[in-house]
């Protein structure tokens, strides 16, 4: 009976601790305040140019690289979920690629966004790529899950 | 013994029937933490093996599995269960730990502090050499398994965790300390690494054995005396080259082999660990208790 303890006590830590996870605000609540936070990058950070932008790989490793770290929260064409908001409206697409690259950077933790510092900048530049490739989504496609007119979204790429 | 076994093929069927996976991306330290929490909702399963040589006593062979979850973004939490077996002696389970990593600061910094507290419920057997701390020395690990199962060890432990990322170079720093509950004085340990990848691009095609899978790196760790006699005299010390090889799969495979720097560490501490992320895994259980996606 012991033994069994710590096994319960990490089932009912886990089982609790996804709850808390889940609590996430309504995604009316979030469109408002979404990119708010890409308006924060200082001048500096939002000056800053992608050093990789004419790399021919660069979409492609980026790519490559939302697939692994970013899809899950922003969908695979990044259309958004309820976890991540869209990256495919104006306010990402127009966003300066420093300022995005700032955003990557810091996270925004207080709202589920983690801090992305642990990935290399070269690969945080090549996520960059990739992202402001995606294009908008036109309106009448931005409540499908069906990728659109993204100039590279990951399901027009080749097979890995 | 039923329930442990219902939670075991629960986890079993978790682990194969697991949504979305993501790459990982994980340090090569072991025994180091850097500031990088898990990703919210993410679950990481780990398990970890440690051969020690022993000195006037025999060799073991030591190993925890780790559950490692994601709360939030500036939240992870792990949970430990830690065994040993001690060549020609036996095989025993020494216990549980808790863990918490709290990320106090909103953005990133050139040094980034993380806080970190630890609740550990171990017996005097216990080999894993997580963390060095206080006076610990070879010559604790060299009682026979019957007599350290014995002894009840409940001790409170706080981590600053500071780590910086340079032009690809990760630089972090562990300052411990730990108290016994049973009124025993404060000891203290650190705990240093750096590492790098080896490549800083990521490769246009999906491969296991791209440069940038793989991360090298140094730790250097030991303890720091107690409140008493505070300092590196009679403590053990240790240098560790690490490499990590993330799999696309994800999958991380790490490897170590420490030296012990001095007459009071173990002369070679072999470590390995397999771990796998499972994306999503916080989702998955929210639906599984009538949570919406």
């Amino acid at each position: 009976m012991k033994a069994a303890f710590p096994v319960a006590l990490s089932a009912a830590l886990v089982a609790a601790l996804s709850a808390l996870a889940q609590t996430h605000p309504s995604a009316v609540q979030r469109k408002n305040s979404d990119y708010a936070e890409l308006a924060k990058a200082p001048e500096k950070a939002r000056a800053k140019v992608n050093p990789l932008e004419r790399n021919p790989n660069s979409i492609a490793a980026g790519a490559n690289l939302f697939d692994q770290h970013c899809a899950e929260c922003h969908g695979e064409d990044g259309e958004g979920r309820k976890k991540g908001p869209s990256l495919r409206v104006p306010q990402v697409q127009d966003a300066a690629p420093g300022a995005l690259f700032w955003l990557l950077s810091n996270g925004v933790v207080r709202k589920g966004m983690p801090v992305w510092s642990k990935l290399p900048e070269p690969q945080r530049w090549q996520l960059v790529a990739f992202i402001k490739s995606l294009g908008v989504l036109p309106p009448a496609d931005s409540s499908s899950k069906s990728g659109g007119s993204g100039a590279a979204s990951i399901s027009s790429l080749p097979p890995h | 013994m039923v329930r442990v076994a219902s939670f075991l093929v629960v986890l079993v069927t978790l682990f194969f029937l697991s949504p979305a996976v993501s790459s990982a991306q994980e340090s090569p330290y072991i025994v180091t933490y850097d500031q990088h929490l898990e990703e919210p909702g993410n679950l990481e399963v780990e398990y970890f093996s440690t051969f020690g040589t022993q000195r006037g006593s025999n060799n073991f062979h030591s190993f925890w599995t780790e559950f490692e979850y994601g709360a939030t973004a500036w939240w992870t939490t792990e949970f430990y269960l830690d065994g040993q077996t001690t060549f020609h002696d036996s095989t025993v389970f020494t216990g549980f730990r808790w863990e918490n990593r709290f990320r106090p600061l909103k953005r990133e910094h050139f040094i980034n502090p993380v806080l970190y507290i630890e609740y550990e419920n171990i017996n005097g057997a216990d080999k894993i050499l997580k963390e060095v701390e206080g006076h610990d020395a070879e010559s604790d690990f060299a009682a026979p398994n019957a007599d350290g199962r014995h002894e009840r060890t409940r001790e409170i432990e706080t981590k600053l965790i500071l780590g910086s990322n340079f032009k690809g170079w990760n630089v972090s720093e562990n300052i411990i300390s730990t108290k016994n509950l049973s009124n025993e004085p404060w000891e203290f340990g650190y705990a240093i690494g750096v590492s790098r990848p080896l490549a800083l691009e990521a490769s246009p095609k999906r491969c296991s054995f791209c440069r940038q899978n793989f991360i090298a790196g140094v730790e250097m760790y030991g303890g720091l005396g107690d409140r008493y006699s505070f300092g590196l005299n009679q403590t053990s010390q240790y240098l560790a080259p690490v490499l990590v090889w993330n799999l696309p799969s994800d999958w991380s495979l790490r490897f170590s082999p420490g030296f012990g720097l001095n007459d009071n560490s173990h002369r070679l501490i072999f470590r390995w660990g397999l771990s796998r992320e499972f994306s999503g895994f916080g989702s998955m259980v929210s639906r599984l208790f009538g949570g919406h996606r």
